[in-house]
């Protein structure tokens, strides 16, 4: 019953100085929100890299993404044992109007790439129509609500790394076997950009991009990895090969010094909110100190006005909090709307509700330790002389 | 009659930085259950130090204290919090009620802290609420009602657990002449009619009149109160 009691004195005396309790929640609320989204965007940003299975290697040029490799090296490779499918692609760069209309381009084997994508799932029919068309492309679901494609359409792309003018026919829309999977690639044929460069520039003919390698078990990456880089050793273009994990992990790695700072500004937020929140506690406890005089001689125990403190600042953190993770959301939402290409997925994770709520949890508690501590050690008589 | 409290060789010393400050000095006093005390003397002479011992919110340095037979002194914190709830009723004043409270919880308040049920705790504050007077009032907070108002909620409260002892550090002190007289004729019926032993430090003397026996404090000494001795 007591504890009732406390609960409903602690709510009745947060109201008192309303702009005070109005401010601190607000605060408490601003920091849980920020707490939320910044770990939301580390969340997405890893959750992009482990999009690809672990169980697909790929090989590239040793010296740098930006050198390409013989295309005959697909045959080399597939002979390792442990093998089971290799295909190759070709980042094609166009552009779609202007540049701000960015979406990712590979040109890919038409023949073997949907076999080892699997998560890129495409109706059979389109699939055979894209291949009979070596100006074929198939395009991914958000693309086409994006720009209102609709199949047989022609996508005109201004070539940047292979000059010229090209014009594409969609034969053919994927979507992906789970919401992980981006659904916004733009996927056309290696042999036809590849024809076009042999008359233009024979240089730049029969090379890949990257390989992408199949094989029978996960756990055999790191030896098969080893067995296709060791057979191009020496030669002219040398071989790197690694888990396409791996290979996005490293992509990203300049950015996780990024990530570690806002992880660090997440919790930092909190922290600032804590010692703001202890001082609101720390006053409304040195203004009520007669009040909890009062109630001691009444006859309530030292713990009583702890709890009533403790109360008091929980139920404030904790509307707070509860506000800040009902603005997380549509925040979120936001935000994704506002940077939509940079990231894949963009997810308020569980995890994620279950820290703000620790953290509100925190603020509150550890905001009420100091002064809890010390209204429940003023004495009586002091606490009862004491002017407010 | 026996002796409802009864002090002696009571001394208190205060500590401000490492200077002792005495303020009480060997206090001889018994008062008798169902007496009404005023406790008179100047500003700085130590009746509220003496009042606050009495009602067990304070520890005198040396000395001994009965109260019914129970050495307070010696209670540990939380048994003495609890004696509290059960033999003392406080007044204060400036009322010292919760403004987050309305009338009747603030009366209802001490009850909390007895195993009553809602309907009782309701039936009993209901009563001391109109035995002040205010029975229309319940649901007015602190800041709606006057000073003279306040005070009697404050001894509504006071009384609600039906204590043995009621202490009122200058009860009448912040009200003016009319509540005044209202708060000291509840003191007299809550005397008279219910039996309560009171403890009252006035600097009224026509308050003081009002009590049965009166005790000066000078100085932390008591003056001889055979001779100031009421009625
Ligand atoms: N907590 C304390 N710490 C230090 N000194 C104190 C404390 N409480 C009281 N004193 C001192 O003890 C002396 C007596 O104080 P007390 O409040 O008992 O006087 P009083 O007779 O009630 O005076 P008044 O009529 O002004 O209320 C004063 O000199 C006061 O300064
Ligand atoms: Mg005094």
């Amino acid at each position: 019953m007591l504890a009732a009691y406390i609960v409903r004195l602690a709510r009745k005396n947060m109201w008192r100085h309303r702009l005070r309790t109005g401010l601190t929640m607000a605060g408490i609320a601003v920091a849980i929100v920020s707490f939320g989204l910044l770990r939301t965007v580390v969340d997405s940003w890893y959750a992009g890299a482990e999009l690809g299975s672990s169980a697909r290697l790929i090989t590239r040029n040793e010296a740098s993404l930006s050198f390409s490799l013989p295309v005959t090296y697909a045959a080399r490779i597939r002979r390792v044992p442990g093998v089971r499918g290799v295909t190759w692609v070709n980042w094609f760069g166009g552009i779609y109007v202007d540049d701000k209309h960015f979406f990712p381009q590979y040109a890919v084997d038409a023949g073997s790439y949907f076999d080892l994508y699997p998560e890129f799932v495409v109706p059979p029919a389109q699939l055979s129509a894209f291949q009979h068309d070596r100006r074929g492309v198939i395009v991914g679901r958000k693309l086409v609500r994006k720009y209102g494609w609709k199949i047989g359409d022609q996508v005109p792309l201004k070539g940047t790394i292979y000059p010229g003018t090209w014009s594409f026919t969609i034969r053919g829309i994927y979507g992906g076997a789970d919401a992980k999977v981006d659904e916004g690639q733009f996927i056309l044929h290696w042999d036809y950009v590849n024809e076009a460069l042999k008359r233009a520039l024979p240089s730049l003919a029969d090379r890949a991009g990257v390989f992408v390698v199949d094989i029978d078990h996960p756990a055999q990456a790191a030896a098969i990895s080893a067995a296709i880089d060791s057979g191009f050793a020496n030669s002219l273009a040398e071989t790197r090969t690694e888990t396409q994990k791996a290979f996005q992990l490293g992509f990203i790695a300049m950015v996780d010094t990024i990530l570690l700072a806002i992880q660090t500004v997440a919790y930092v937020v909190v922290l600032i909110m804590m010692a703001v929140m202890a001082n609101t506690m720390a006053m409304s406890a040195r203004e009520r100190m007669r009040e909890y005089a009062t109630l001691k001689a009444l006859g309530f125990r030292d713990s009583f006005v702890s709890l009533l403190i403790i109360g008091e600042s929980l139920s404030l953190s904790l509307a707070g909090g509860a506000l800040g993770i009902a603005l997380t959301f549509p925040l979120a939402d936001a935000f994704f709307k506002a940077t939509r290409d940079l990231f894949l997925v963009f997810e308020v994770r569980p995890l994620t509700i279950v820290l703000q709520l620790v953290s509100a949890l925190l603020i509150g508690l550890c905001a009420a330790l100091a002064p809890a501590w010390s209204s429940a050690r003023v004495r009586i008589v002091d606490g009862l002389r004491a002017v407010t | 009659m026996s002796a409802l409290i009864s002090i002696r060789a009571l001394s208190k010393t205060y500590r401000r930085g490492n200077q002792p400050v005495p303020v009480l000095l060997g206090i001889d006093l018994e008062i008798d259950a169902g007496d009404y005390v005023a406790l008179m003397g100047p500003s700085g002479s130590g009746k509220s130090t003496l009042l606050n011992l009495i009602a067990g919110i304070d520890k005198p340095s040396s000395g001994s204290l009965l109260i019914g037979g129970v050495d307070i002194a010696a209670l540990p914190e939380n048994d003495l919090a609890g004696w509290r709830a059960a033999h003392v009723g406080f007044i204060f004043q400036f009322y010292n009620l919760m403004p987050v409270l309305n009338a009747f919880e603030n009366v209802e308040l001490p009850l909390l802290l007895t195993g009553l049920g809602k309907a009782e705790r309701r039936e009993h504050v209901e009563t001391a609420l109109a035995m002040v007077g205010l029975a229309e009032r319940m649901d007015h907070y602190p800041n709606e009602l006057s000073g003279g108002q306040q005070q009697r909620v404050a001894i509504a409260r006071a009384l609600i657990t039906d204590p043995t002892l009621i202490v009122a550090d200058e009860p009448t002190g912040d009200l003016d002449r009319q509540s005044a007289d209202d708060v000291l004729k509840l003191l007299d019926r809550l005397n008279r009619e219910l039996g309560k032993t009171i403890v009252m430090v006035t600097h009224d003397p026509k308050c003081a009149a009002r009590a049965r026996r009166l005790v000066h404090l000078e100085k932390g000494v008591l003056l001889d109160h055979a001779d100031a001795e009421a009625h």
